[in-house]
């Protein structure tokens, strides 16, 4: 519903909840229902990670690592628009990039890229958001620790879901999770398929299997 | 032969050796950046700029100029480099302008070895950037390419490099921007930014001990085209204004609050661009290098412009709550009635954008089934065909009804906050027919921004936005009266000429009245004089400087006086002597009308009419052409770059605008006064009093 600020009505920040996370696991699905029985106006995919130190002589020089977050939205398969530090708003204004984050792990824990959904907003055809990371300076997330994604209730700040990836693999992007229609309402579901590539497209093909 | 570029164009290189010419009217910083297939670029040392002038095939300036040649060898860059952006920034912390917008259009022109020119590209419609991607030559398939980009960064050389995916994008800047002022120290002194002379009495105020707060003066250019994300008012968090306020406090033309003398206590002019963002925005280090010391505190946010007050109580849950006129963020209810109309703005674009793509969508998948059904031999057997061939229809008409239910919905919403908006709009905001315009008093202060027209799509054809842009006027206007427009259903030529005489009198009238007496004045050039009926009611009534300048002499009488007054104001700015202009010269703002354009005009005319229209708007003269592009054919193309430059508004409806955010084709109307209304004689009459009390 466009309340009466419309599309500038969700743009606050917002007030840090109590937490009632769920973590997810992979492949794992979550009704983006509220407790009251109400449904999720706005939400927040929030990305964090940190570079892991390396190893040795200079062991508490970190390497700058550029994740990237990205969202696409998909009709019936079909991508129809993607939100990603080049195209920071959706078409439509339902989909907000925060901007582009170049080196992560800046709070410890928090949000380094957050985009912002409000689900309300979402065309009619769209019924699929893949959201995704990848690591555009080229590490593998072997050099990333404590990446997480979390969706938070954008309305009052509580997290509604973590899932972090576990163990870093030879690989430079995730597809992490999906928020798609189911009836009236919307489900998030945690992917945490790897792949390879510098952007979104390169992930084409490894999201495809996952709609 | 030369291909002159527009915004996004390319055009092929014939040779590898080449030069690329720069040419701003103002020092500028010239640079280039590497970046390979994916536009990255990969470290410090893939950029040259004035601080590291030289890279494999490439050479730059070493200090900022206003002219500049670089040499690029695109043999000599590496294998890995596929794409050689050309950048331009303006010197920061140096005390010249902070905004492109402030200083002429930049020109650049790749050229041959021995001269000849390949491509020209002016890079119109800049504003609050103070860096700029101005051309980019690329590899496509083994050959070598130049695009026109235009790409601007209001955060500087920082964002934009930023954008380039740099990963030490803000250390750099600094280094590039302590080199450039080593460079200026060395060479002549910069110019001072630009001073509108009728703001020299704003100067006079002391450069106020700074506020923490960087000039965030992201204004708009209306619709004219520009899709940088860095000018919508609703924008994320991108640092605004590229220098500390202690190095511009004097510089910027009494647009923060804090440099305002008394005679304009309520001009707030930054905001609009620095509403409270998601993040705090830190000082660029742009800022701090090179240029006087920054004394803001690190830790301390931009300050931000109060909430909107208090509104209408919430309406029951579920329900949409009543609008509210003046429902955004602003320091005055002028700046947040103009923030609320371009947000209805945004979201109706953006609301017809989910829209049209839900229909294109149901549109092709459609299409899609019905092939499918068509291609599929068992369909041809029973009634399985028809069957498919129903359900793929029953599924496009399910899908466009859920559309147009979410898209009337917005649009109610938008219509009824449009209901409570359009009421409530200062005159400067209102349309004529407002009555806000019959109780007309004469203005103490100027407002932040002007209607032009209306702006309306065709799927809602009743909602009107009003098209408000920024004053002073950043570009000229063009009010094209020739039937390039395509409507065939005004074959009559002549009345279109007339439509677009009464738009210009009915805008000429508008921006007269919006400012205090004394601050703005109206030449009109009218060399046959063609335009005597319509330009009566400013005639008639005495508000015009002088009577309209008729006949060849006429209008190099007038050109030659307000070319001198650019050259006067110019010259005593650069002398840092603002305040030193002759008695005789007018210190008000200028709006110079020419109607029948090139009727009454030799080739010098032309030349200083063009010499207006790039340096007058940075010094307050501002022009609006009254023209039929045809006419003036015989010019051919050099007077391309005069169009170009210009806003062209429409004196009957026509959809040539498009929106920042989606580029939807918008469809204008200009601001008419209703036929039979007595409102232009009863406003133009008070101005005419008020300006004969304040000459007096």
């Amino acid at each position: 519903m466009l309340d009466n600020r419309g599309l500038r009505g969700n743009r606050g920040k917002f007030e840090r909840g109590q937490r009632v996370t769920v973590n997810m696991t992979k492949g794992q699905a979550i009704s983006l229902q509220k407790s009251d029985g109400g449904t999720l106006t706005a939400v927040r995919m929030g990305l964090g990670w940190q570079a892991a130190p390396r190893r040795g002589l200079f062991g508490s020089r970190t390497r700058e690592i550029d994740l990237d977050a990205s969202a696409v939205l998909f009709a019936d398969k079909q991508p129809v628009d993607v939100v990603f530090f080049r195209h920071l708003v959706s078409d439509d204004g339902s989909v907000r990039h925060t901007g582009d984050n170049l080196v992560g792990g800046v709070g410890q824990g928090g949000d380094d890229e957050a985009i912002l959904v409000d689900l309300a907003r979402v065309p009619v055809h769209i019924d699929q958001i893949v959201f995704t990371v990848n690591s555009f300076t080229g590490q593998t997330f072997q050099e990333v620790q404590n990446a997480f994604c979390r969706l938070v209730d954008e309305t009052n700040g509580q997290e509604l879901a973590r899932y972090t990836l576990d163990g870093g693999g030879n690989y430079t992007a995730q597809i992490m999770a999906k928020v798609h229609r189911v009836g009236q309402g919307w489900n998030m579901t945690a992917l945490g398929s790897p792949a390879n590539g510098r952007t979104f497209q390169d992930l084409m093909p490894a999201i495809l299997p996952a709609l | 032969m030369t291909a002159e570029l527009v915004r996004g164009q390319n055009h092929p290189l014939p040779e590898v050796r080449l030069e690329v010419r720069v040419s701003a009217g103002k020092p500028i910083v010239a640079g280039a950046t590497l970046s390979d297939e994916h536009g990255k670029v990969h470290g410090a040392d893939w950029v040259a700029h004035p601080g590291a002038p030289t890279l494999p095939g490439l050479k730059v300036s070493r200090q900022a100029a206003a002219d500049h040649r670089l040499a690029v060898d695109l043999d000599a860059v590496p294998q890995a480099v596929h794409r050689v952006s050309v950048l331009l920034a303006l010197p920061s912390g140096v005390g010249g302008p902070v905004r492109f917008g402030a200083v002429a259009a930049p020109f650049l022109a790749v050229t041959c070895l021995d001269g000849t020119e390949v491509a020209s590209y002016t890079i119109t419609g800049l504003d609050s950037e103070s860096a700029v991607v101005a051309l980019e030559l690329y590899r496509r398939q083994g050959a070598w390419k130049v695009r026109a980009v235009g790409q601007g960064y209001a955060g500087g050389l920082a964002e934009l490099l930023t954008d380039q995916g740099l990963p030490e994008a803000r250390q750099l800047a600094g280094s590039i921007n302590e080199a450039v002022a080593q460079g200026l120290a060395r060479a002549v002194a910069a110019p001072p930014p630009r001073t509108p002379d009728a703001d020299r009495h704003r100067h006079a105020a002391a450069p106020a001990p700074g506020p923490d707060q960087t000039h965030g003066g992201a204004a708009h250019q209306g619709t004219s085209g520009s899709a940088s994300p860095q000018q919508s008012p609703y924008g994320t968090s991108e640092p605004q204004g590229a220098a500390s306020p202690y190095s511009t406090a004097a510089a910027q033309d009494a647009s923060s609050p804090y440099t305002v003398g008394p005679q304009e206590p309520a001009r707030s002019d930054h905001g609009a661009g620095s509403q409270p963002g998601p993040a705090p925005t830190d000082p660029p280090a742009a800022a701090t290098a090179g240029g006087p010391i920054n004394y803001t505190h690190p830790g301390r946010r931009t300050a931000a412009p109060p909430p909107p007050p208090p509104t209408a109580p919430l309406g029951q849950p579920g329900q949409p709550t009543q609008p509210v006129a003046g429902d955004a963020t602003g320091w005055s209810m002028d700046e947040r009635l103009y923030n609320q109309v371009w947000g209805m703005f945004e979201d109706l674009a953006r609301t017809t954008a989910a829209y049209r793509s839900a229909v294109d969508f149901a549109d092709s998948r459609m299409e899609q089934e019905l092939d499918k059904v068509l291609s599929d031999p068992r369909s041809r057997i029973g009634g399985q065909g028809d069957a498919a061939r129903e359900a793929a229809r029953a599924k496009h008409t399910q899908l466009l009804d859920r559309a147009r239910e979410a898209f009337d919905r917005d649009l109610a919403q938008l219509r009824a906050e449009a209901d409570v908006v359009e009421p409530a709009l200062p005159p400067a905001y209102a349309r004529w027919d407002n009555p806000v315009w019959h109780g007309y008093r004469v203005p103490m202060e100027t407002p932040m921004a002007l209607r032009l027209g209306d702006l309306h799509l065709p799927e809602s054809d009743n909602l009107r936005i009003p098209m408000l842009v920024r004053l002073p006027l950043e570009r000229g206007l063009w009010i094209d009266s020739g039937p390039e427009s395509g409507h065939a259903s005004f074959a009559d030529s002549g009345e279109l000429r007339a439509l677009a005489l009464e738009t210009a009198t009915a805008l000429a009238a508008r921006i007269l009245a919006v400012h205090p007496p004394g601050e703005f004045s109206v030449h009109v050039i009218d060399p046959a004089g063609t335009g005597a009926s319509a330009f009566a009611p400013l005639v008639q009534t005495g508000v015009l400087a002088a009577s309209p300048a008729v006949g060849a002499a006429g209008v190099a009488d007038v050109l030659a006086r307000l070319t001198q007054r650019v050259d006067l104001v110019q010259m005593a700015v650069r002398g840092g002597a603002p305040d030193a202009l002759p008695p005789g010269i007018d210190p008000s703002e200028q709006l110079l009308i020419v109607n029948d354009f090139p009727h009454g005009f030799d080739d010098r005319a032309v030349t200083q009419l063009r010499y207006l229209a790039d340096e007058g708007p940075a010094v307050g003269v501002h022009l609006m052409m009254v023209a039929d592009r045809q006419d003036a054919a015989a010019y051919g193309p050099l007077l391309d770059p005069l169009w170009r430059s210009l806003l062209r508004l429409t004196p009957v409806p026509d959809d040539h605008l498009a929106d920042p955010w989606v580029g939807h084709a918008w469809t204008y109307e200009p601001a008419l006064v209703p036929a039979g209304s007595q409102v232009l004689q009863h406003v133009l009459t008070q101005v005419a009093t008020a300006r004969r009390s304040w000459n007096r």
